[in-house]
């Protein structure tokens, strides 16, 4: 029997030390047994990775930053798809998040399909509004308090104790023993990613992970909880196990039963010593070990395509136990003209 | 207290606990001590099978079997009874 073609495009191309999803999104939806896909890599930068990866991914496109404006970026998607008649996109930067659920409508109108969080999920998971995430949801959650002036963080001294978590409104996270690593963090961080800068209170305990996929209705379509083994200067995955957890499954199930949550997601949690997980993060989109996901019996790239697309899927009800990732660096051999072709013409 | 039932021990003395992720080795006396422990037998018997086995004495193996089991503790691999 013939499978359906599929053309999907995917950000996140950038496998690097800090890597996005893009290619591990990739190997999931080669490895579909429900459809065949052609893939369209969408990158910000001439030197991500999977840009040069041309037996997985068939041609590359460069997009425009969020910061350029969704005009621009929409403009851009329509002279794609003139090109390659997208069926799906997957967009996997927290960053480029909120143009494609905005664009979303007008995408499916193209014939380009997306299954994303909605705009009112996707900002009250924010950082900034975690707390009233907890109280809303019922999900335990460290106090935090975002900051717009490291003078702020003084007044906080009183009520959490050292050492303080200081994180930036997209992504990278510094722990601070004191004022003066408060000051240099924040610095460091609101330059990066602006303002407001989140304090958060550190939860001493064991880091797990779980990433999922919900179906919008609040059925669990997936769900694979990891601890991480090799954690990276940079506070990444450099290796990892899957576990059987039922506490932490509960509270997936919970996240997406009471959010209804539409789309591929990540859960940071804590369990501190006297057993209680607490949700430090939540990533509204697949993160960048989703392989492993697929390497225990849940393909989710796959299934989230086939919910994009409203085809029937069924949720994935066990997974391997005691299967583990190993990330690894990989020197590709490129030609310049290659690179000098994405550089100057957008496109590979 | 016993031994987590899901826990996944191999011949080389390679305990996996699936519920955390964590990972451990034990020693060939670890192993037999891990191995009847999961298999439920009283403290007296397998000190009795420790000593047969490895000639050793009585307050020897009861010291160690309750240092083991203390530490099977504090690295959450045993569960109440009634768990």
């Amino acid at each position: 029997m013939n499978k359906p073609l599929l053309t999907i495009g995917v950000t996140g191309l950038n496998a690097i030390d800090s890597p996005g999803p893009g290619v591990a999104v990739i190997r999931g939806l080669r490895e579909a047994t429900s459809f065949d896909c052609r893939i369209i890599g969408l990158s910000y930068e001439s030197l991500e990775p999977g840009i040069y990866m041309h037996d997985i991914v068939e041609k590359t496109y460069q997009i425009p930053y969020p910061s350029a404006g969704m005009e621009v970026l929409m403009s851009r998607l329509k002279y794609i798809h003139e090109q390659e008649h997208l069926d799906v996109i997957i967009p996997n930067f927290d960053a480029e998040l909120y143009s494609f659920i905005k664009l979303s409508d007008v995408l499916k109108n193209m014939g380009i399909h997306t299954f994303l969080p909605t705009m009112e999920q996707f900002e009250e998971r924010h950082k900034v509004n975690l707390n009233a995430f907890g109280k809303k949801y019922n999900i335990h959650v460290p106090r935090s308090k975002s900051v717009y002036s490291v003078n702020e963080v003084q007044q906080l001294e009183k009520d959490y104790d050292w050492p303080l978590v200081v994180k930036g409104k997209y992504y990278d996270a510094m722990l601070a023993y004191n004022f003066d690593q408060v000051k240099s963090a924040f610095n460091k961080i609101s330059a990066k990613w602006g303002l407001p800068i989140i304090i958060q209170e550190f939860i001493h305990g064991t880091e797990y992970n779980v990433t999922g996929l919900g179906d919008g209705s609040g059925n669990t379509i997936a769900a694979v909880p990891m601890r991480k083994q090799y954690i990276t200067d940079k506070g990444k995955a450099w290796g990892g196990i899957s576990i059987a957890d039922k506490e932490i499954l509960a509270l997936t199930d919970h996240f997406l039963h009471s959010t209804k949550w539409y789309g591929g997601f990540e859960l940071e949690l804590m369990k501190d010593k006297n057993g209680r997980y607490y949700l430090l993060e939540i990533n509204p989109r697949m993160p960048a070990w989703i392989y492993l996901a697929v390497g225990v019996g849940q393909n989710i790239p796959e299934a989230l395509t086939r919910l994009a697309m409203g085809w029937s899927t069924d949720a994935f009800t066990s997974y391997e136990v005691g299967k583990m990732f190993i990330r690894y660096a990989w020197d590709m051999i490129v030609d310049l003209k290659e690179f000098e072709q994405i550089s100057t013409h957008g496109e590979l | 207290m016993k031994i987590k039932n899901n826990i996944a021990v191999s011949d080389n003395g390679f305990v996996f606990n699936p519920g955390s992720g964590e990972s451990f080795t034990v020693n060939p006396v670890g192993l037999v001590m891990l191995n009847m422990l999961r298999k439920g037998l009283s403290q007296s018997k397998i000190v009795a099978t420790i000593i047969e086995e490895y000639n050793i004495d009585a307050s020897s193996v009861e010291r160690d079997l309750n240092d083991f089991k203390e530490m099977m503790r504090q690295y959450r691999l045993m569960q109440h009874d009634d768990e």
